[in-house]
Order: C-alpha cells, then sequence, then structure tokens
C-alpha cells in the first residue's frame, strides 16, 4: 500500500530557501502570493494491506527519521 | 590518552582530526561508521564533512548508522563526545544535544576564520584555558542553530551554550554572526556538558605556519583536562 507523507517546517522557523522563491515567483509577476513555505514530500510504498496499520507504519517513520520535530511537522496525507 | 575518529561515508575532516589528535598526544584511532562496537576511547570525535551527501537533513542519517548506538551509550555513560562541524548536526539529530541546525541565514556556504568567546569554562573541554576568546576556521552550509524558545531557556538556566561568535575582543554582536544562528550560538553542550558540538573546526588551526595556533591551545588544554 501507498502511504504519502508531507513534512513542512513549523511556523516560526525561518525558511530562507522559500523566501527566495517567493522573491523569484514575484520577480516573474506572479505576485498575488504572500508566503512560500518549502517542505519534503515522501511516497512509500509499505508491505501492508490494512491502511490504518500502514499509516501508522509511516508516521513512526517520520517521528523517528522523516521529519525532525523540533522544526517540522509532518502530515500523513494519502493512501492508495 | 586514547581517542576514536568516526568516520562517515562523506566525512572529510576525519584524518585532519586525526593528525590534530595525534599531534597533540593521543593515542587515536579511525572507527568505521560500520563498526558495532567502539574502541575503549576517553574522547569519541564525530569529524566534519558531508555524510551521506546531507541526504534527508545533515547528519540524519548518519545518527542512525550502527556505530552510533555505541557512541551514544558511550556519551550517557559520561564518555567525552565531540562533533565538530557535521559531527555537531549529527549529534544534534541523535538528541545527545538539544536543538537544530539549519540552512546558513543568506543562504551560502561560509569559509572563512570567526573569532568564538567561551562562556564556560566548567567542563573538560574549555576549563585551565588562558584565553576566552579564540579563533578557528568555519566552513559549512548550515550552522545557523536553532532551538524552540523552551529549549532556549533551558540550555541558558543549564550553561549549555559552549561558544559564541564574536569579535577579536570577544564581543557578541548581530554583525559578528556568520550564519543567522539564535543568540549568536556557535556551540553546544549537553546538561551534563560531556558531549560537545560546534561547527568551527579546532582542527584547523594547528600549524602557526599555516593558520594559527589556537586550535592546538585547544588540544594542549584538552588533553591536559582528561589525564
Amino acid at each position: 500500500m501507498k502511504v504519502s507523507a508531507i513534512i513542512t517546517l513549523k511556523k516560526d522557523v525561518l525558511d530562507p530557501q522559500g523566501k527566495v522563491i517567493h522573491q523569484a515567483l514575484d520577480g516573474m509577476g506572479f505576485e498575488n502570493i504572500s508566503e512560500v513555505r518549502q517542505g519534503k514530500y515522501f511516497e512509500i510504498d509499505v508491505n501492508e494491506n490494512d491502511p490504518s496499520k500502514a499509516k501508522a507504519v509511516v508516521e513512526d517513520m517520520c517521528k523517528k527519521l522523516l521529519a525532525n520535530l523540533v522544526i517540522e511537522n509532518f502530515k500523513i496525507i494519502e493512501t492508495q | 590518552m586514547k581517542s576514536s575518529v568516526i568516520t562517515f561515508p562523506g566525512s572529510n575532516c576525519d584524518r585532519d582530526m586525526d593528525v590534530a589528535l595525534k599531534k597533540f598526544g593521543f593515542n587515536n584511532k579511525m572507527v568505521w561508521h560500520d563498526n558495532n562496537e567502539l574502541p575503549k576511547s576517553d574522547l569519541v570525535v564525530l569529524p566534519g564533512g558531508f555524510s551521506y551527501g546531507d541526504y534527508l537533513r545533515c547528519g540524519s542519517m548518519a545518527s542512525k548508522s550502527r556505530i552510533m548506538q555505541s557512541v551514544i551509550n558511550f556519551a550517557k555513560s559520561g564518555g567525552l563526545v565531540m562533533g565538530i562541524c557535521n559531527g555537531f548536526q549529527i549529534l544534534v539529530e541523535t538528541g545527545l544535544v538539544p536543538g537544530v541546525l539549519l540552512r546558513n541565514k543568506y543562504l551560502e556556504f561560509i569559509c572563512k576564520n570567526v573569532f568564538v568567546k567561551l562562556d564556560n569554562k566548567e567542563n573538560t573541554y574549555f576549563k585551565n584555558l588562558n584565553k576566552d576568546v579564540l579563533e578557528f576556521h568555519i566552513a559549512h552550509n548550515e550552522g545557523n542553530y536553532f532551538c524552540t524558545k523552551d529549549q532556549l531557556k533551558e540550555i541558558k538556566d543549564n550553561n549549555q551554550i559552549a561558544i559564541y561568535y564574536c569579535n577579536k575582543e570577544g564581543k557578541i554582536e548581530d554583525q559578528y554572526n556568520p550564519n543567522g544562528s539564535i543568540k549568536n550560538i556557535a556551540g553546544i553542550f549537553n546538561k551534563e556538558k560531556n558531549v560537545l558540538g560546534m561547527m568551527p573546526h579546532p582542527e584547523r588551526m594547528i600549524d602557526q605556519s599555516l593558520s594559527g595556533e589556537d586550535g592546538s591551545i585547544f588540544f594542549k588544554n584538552l588533553i591536559n583536562n582528561i589525564k
């Protein structure tokens, strides 16, 4: 079963890359933006048929490796 | 005195550290990351470099490598563990020292000499040092120290800030902060002060004709404190 996880920076953590991307987009004419935050996206194929079990495994991965909870939040967004 | 330097795939300051430790009297062993056991050591060093190509987050993959469980156990039993640069990034990823190292504020790789001010000499690393300001070298892309407000209060209350970026006279001001670190923090201890993580490289300052001697002062003092 495929499980996806999105890792984003917490609100009060500075994201200089997001800022630069925002400026670039602004310069390209995409002016209607108030903020850009950059994150990470993972697609993980878990050998598990039970969706809640598969999600739980990915949640454990996020806590132990994929995210650093000092600065990042994670969200498990979909299962297939 | 026995020391061990851990080499991860992508470490590139491990041999410099080996040279520095041997120069000042350590009997140093290089330890490959895939080993389970740490040789008997008075000091373990996690060196600088780009372990695992900085994949995922700097230091995150190395923090899960096989040898690290032994390093964590060694640190938790009071052993001296020092992480320099990428080694510091590995230490924060293990949770042995608090906080995290973000991308430098102005998104540039910084490679230059800096001055750092020692905050606390009540520890094996800096005890008896007759200088308060040392000139070290930094070379990093992710050295922007960050921690939560609660963590910052805790590390201040426990005197865990090891060194600050400053000027030659020891003034700690924003203009001397190369990378955006909170409070100009360049290095941090764990609560017990046996684990030290810092971005600057003392091993690059051990030759008068090449660099200056502040690294020599640091290592000479360190081995005397361990003896």
